[in-house]
C-alpha cells in the first residue's frame, strides 16, 4: 500500500523544512487535496460515493438528491455521487486491479451485496479500511438482525445500506399466483415464460428452500440437488433466461408470466403496473443486504461521518420512502407510518416478523466455493 | 547537412515509429500479458502462478467446444445474411440513388450513432412476444399461437446481423461506387445481357468490397456476447459469453485468457484459409 499524506502533513513537512519530497508522495498529496485523505487523517471536503442506480432519494423537480444536500448543509462536506455500480462482478472487475496493487480507487464509500462473493472477498483481501465507530454514534440504530453477519462478525468494515428479499413475482394478467419454486419450474403453462436471477445466492438459495435444505449452511448434497433441478428447468425450456434486474420490463409487458425477483424492484414497478404481484415462496425466501464499505485509500473520517448521517432514522426514512427496500435502521418504520403510510405499511418494505422469520441469509462460505462457482456458471450457460 | 540528409535510410523507420510504439503499447504488450496469464494456474483467492499450464487450453476446448462452434455458426449465418441484404441495397444506392446517395448512406450509418447496447435492447421490444413482429408471424402461421422469437437462435442471429450490417454495407458501397460505368457499357456493346454484365463485370469488381465486408462483419460477430446475452438464453450462449463470465464472475483469468487466445487463433486460421481461397489481392483491391 502506498503511504498517503494529508494536506496538513504536507504543509507541516514543508514548514519543517523538509526539502526532499518524493515524487510519489507529492502526487499522493495532490490526489488527497481533491477529496479523500489517507487511511486515517481528517475529514475531507468531498465525499466520493459509488452506489447502484436509483438507490437513493431523488427529487424529480430539482433533479437533486435531498438527503445528500442535507448532508452537505449539515457537515460542509460536498458529495460526488456516482451511480456506477450495475453489477457486483463488473464493479469488482474494475476496481480489483488498482486495489490489488495498493492503489486508491478514488472512492470513500462503495456499496456491494452480501449474497455475492465480492463483498467478502474485499474484506478477506484487506482491501477495505476499518470504520471509525467513534464518528458513528448512530451505529446503535443498526437492527439486531444485521449486527453480526458471517463476513464481518463485528461490523468492523461494513454497514448495511438497504436489504431486500428474493421471492417470486408474477404478472396477474398472465397467470394466477405463483407461490412455489415447484410451480415456477414445473407448471407447463409457464413454460418459456419464466426467468431466474443469475446471482448464486438468489436462485440456488430459493431452490434449496424448496428442496427442504438450508441455504444458510450449504452442503454439497444440497448444492448439487439445487443445481440439478435448475439445470433441468433450463434444459426443458421452462426457464427462458437468467437475469439481473432486467426481468422488470418483460415481466411488466407480459412477455414473462413470472420471475424470480427482488422485493424493492416490484414495489417500484407497482406504481406503473398494478398487475404485478410479489410474494415469498411458501417454503421461504432469501434476504440479502447491500453494504457500505470504505475501499483502501478512501477517507475513513469522511465516510464514517456520512454513515453516521444515514443511520439517523429521519434520514433513513427519506431514503426508504424513495427506494422502497428494507431499511437497516431502527425507528424508520415509526417515522414512515406517519409521514408516508403507504410505504410505512407496505409488507414489501417492512415485512412482518413472521415473514422475516421465513427469510434466510445465504451461506457466505458457499459463495466463495470455487467448484460451486464454476458449476453455477455452467448452469448460466457459460 | 542535417542528420536526416546524412542518414536517408532512417527516414522510413522514423515514419514507422509512431505506429510501432502504438502497436507495442496497446497491442503487443497486452497480448503478451494475456498469453502469459493464459499459462498460469491457481485461483483468485490464492493467487496465480506461471507454470506453462497448457492444460488451460485443452480444458477450454473440451469444456466449451460447443460455444466455439455456435459462435462461428452464428457469425457465419449473420455474415451471409448481411451480405445478401446489403448487396442489393448498396447496389441500388451506388447506381440508382442519384443525388440522394449521401442521404441513404447516412441512413445506413445512422444506427451507429446510438450505442450498441441500446440498439440491441431495442430488439427486445421489436421481437417482444406481444410485439407486432411476433403477432404478424403468428397470424400468418409461421409461428404457432405460443411461438416466440425472443430467447431463440433466430433472435440472436438477427441481432448480430442487424448490428454488423453497416460494416458489410460500407466497404461494399465503396467498391461498387468505384466501378467505371463505361465498363458496363462496353459489356453491353459486346452483347452481354444485363445478367451476364452483372456476373462478369460488376460482381468481380465488387469482390474486394465483399471480402472486406465479410471480414469486418464476421470477426467481431464471432466474438460478440451482447446479442446472445440479451436476446438469447443460456442455450444460445457464444464463446464471448464464456470469456465474460470467466473474467468477471468466476475470476478465472487463466481460463478466460486461454479462451481468448483460442478464439483469436481460430479466427486467424480461418482468415488464412479465406485469403488463400479468394487471393490476397482481393483484400487490398
Amino acid at each position: 500500500m502506498t503511504m498517503r499524506i494529508t494536506r496538513r502533513e504536507l504543509v507541516q513537512r514543508g514548514a519543517a523544512g523538509v526539502t526532499v519530497l518524493s515524487l510519489p508522495g507529492l502526487l499522493a498529496a495532490c490526489g488527497g487535496s481533491s477529496g479523500g485523505g489517507g487511511g486515517g487523517g481528517e475529514v475531507a471536503d468531498v465525499l466520493r460515493f459509488s452506489n447502484w442506480p436509483l438507490y437513493i432519494d431523488f427529487d424529480e423537480k430539482t433533479k437533486k438528491h435531498p438527503t445528500l444536500d442535507q448532508f452537505t448543509a449539515k457537515t460542509g462536506i460536498k458529495v460526488d455521487y456516482f451511480e456506477d455500480i450495475n453489477s457486483n462482478a463488473e464493479y469488482f472487475g474494475k476496481i480489483q486491479r488498482p486495489l490489488s496493487q495498493g492503489q486508491s480507487i478514488d472512492r470513500d464509500i462503495i456499496v456491494l451485496t452480501d449474497n455475492e462473493r465480492f463483498l467478502g472477498l474485499m474484506i478477506d483481501k484487506g482491501w477495505v479500511e476499518e470504520l471509525d465507530k467513534d464518528l458513528i454514534p448512530n451505529f446503535s440504530n443498526l437492527i439486531e438482525a444485521q449486527a453480526s453477519p458471517p463476513f464481518d462478525p463485528d461490523r468492523k468494515y461494513s454497514l448495511p445500506w438497504q436489504s431486500g428479499m428474493t421471492g417470486i413475482a408474477w404478472n396477474e394478467k398472465e397467470t394466477g399466483p405463483v407461490t412455489s419454486i415447484t410451480q415456477l419450474f414445473e407448471d407447463p403453462k409457464l413454460k418459456g415464460r419464466v426467468t431466474a436471477l443469475n446471482g448464486m445466492g438468489d436462485t440456488p438459495g430459493l431452490v434449496m428452500l424448496d428442496n427442504g435444505d438450508d441455504p444458510s449452511n450449504v452442503t454439497d448434497a444440497a448444492w448439487n440437488a439445487a443445481v440439478d433441478r435448475i439445470q433441468k428447468a433450463v434444459d426443458s425450456g421452462q426457464i427462458r433466461r437468467f437475469t439481473g434486474n432486467d426481468y422488470a420490463q418483460p415481466l411488466s409487458q407480459g412477455d414473462l408470466a413470472a420471475a424470480i425477483a427482488w422485493s424493492g424492484d416490484i414495489y417500484q414497478l407497482l406504481s406503473s403496473n398494478p398487475n404485478l404481484k410479489w410474494a415469498l415462496p411458501t417454503k421461504g425466501g432469501i434476504i440479502w443486504t447491500d453494504n457500505m464499505i470504505i475501499p483502501t485509500g478512501g477517507s475513513v473520517p469522511t465516510a464514517s461521518t456520512y454513515m453516521n448521517f444515514v443511520y439517523d432514522p429521519k434520514i433513513a426514512a427519506q431514503i426508504t420512502a424513495y427506494v422502497a427496500y428494507v431499511p437497516p435502521v431502527k425507528g424508520t418504520k415509526e417515522i414512515l407510518v406517519k409521514s408516508d403510510p403507504k410505504i410505512g405499511s407496505s409488507p414489501l418494505v417492512f415485512p412482518s416478523d413472521e415473514v422475516l422469520a421465513s427469510t434466510h441469509q445465504y451461506d457466505s462460505a458457499a459463495l466463495n466455493n470455487q467448484t460451486y462457482i464454476e458449476q453455477w456458471q455452467k448452469v448460466l450457460g457459460a | 547537412m542535417t542528420f536526416l540528409h546524412r542518414h536517408k535510410g532512417l527516414t522510413p523507420y522514423l515514419l514507422l515509429l509512431p505506429g510501432i510504439v502504438w502497436l507495442t503499447l496497446f497491442f503487443v504488450a497486452p497480448l503478451g500479458f494475456l498469453g502469459y496469464q493464459s499459462l498460469q494456474t491457481g485461483t483468485f483467492d490464492t493467487g496465480y502462478t506461471f507454470d506453462w499450464a497448457f492444460s488451460n487450453y485443452w480444458n477450454a476446448i473440451s469444456d466449451y467446444h460447443e460455444q466455439f462452434v455456435r459462435s462461428f455458426v452464428y457469425a457465419g449465418i449473420a455474415t451471409i445474411v448481411a451480405l445478401l441484404v446489403s448487396y442489393p441495397l448498396v447496389y441500388w444506392i451506388a447506381f440508382r440513388a442519384g443525388r440522394w446517395k449521401n442521404v441513404f448512406l447516412i441512413l445506413i450509418v445512422a444506427p451507429l450513432f446510438v450505442t450498441y447496447l441500446v440498439r440491441t435492447l431495442a430488439w427486445l421490444n421489436i421481437l417482444a412476444d406481444q410485439g407486432p413482429v411476433v403477432g404478424f408471424l403468428r397470424d400468418i402461421h409461421v409461428l404457432g399461437p405460443d411461438g416466440r422469437l425472443l430467447a431463440t437462435s433466430v433472435a440472436v442471429v438477427a441481432g448480430i446481423t442487424y448490428n454488423f450490417l453497416p460494416f458489410m454495407a460500407l466497404p461494399l458501397y465503396v467498391s461498387l461506387e468505384q466501378i467505371d460505368g463505361r465498363l458496363l457499357e462496353a459489356a453491353e456493346d459486346l452483347y452481354a445481357s444485363k445478367r451476364q454484365a452483372f456476373l462478369r463485370v460488376t460482381l468481380p469488381l465488387s469482390a474486394p468490397g465483399i471480402v472486406a465486408g465479410t471480414l469486418l462483419t464476421f470477426i467481431p460477430a464471432a466474438g460478440d456476447f451482447i446479442n446472445a446475452q440479451l436476446l438469447g438464453t443460456p442455450r444460445q450462449y457464444m464463446v464471448g459469453n464464456v470469456i465474460q463470465s470467466k473474467f468477471l464472475d468466476v475470476l478465472d483469468y487463466p481460463a478466460a485468457a486461454a479462451l481468448s487466445f483460442i478464439l483469436m487463433a481460430l479466427i486467424l486460421a480461418g482468415l488464412l484459409v479465406y485469403a488463400r481461397v479468394v487471393g490476397t489481392e482481393r483484400l487490398t483491391g
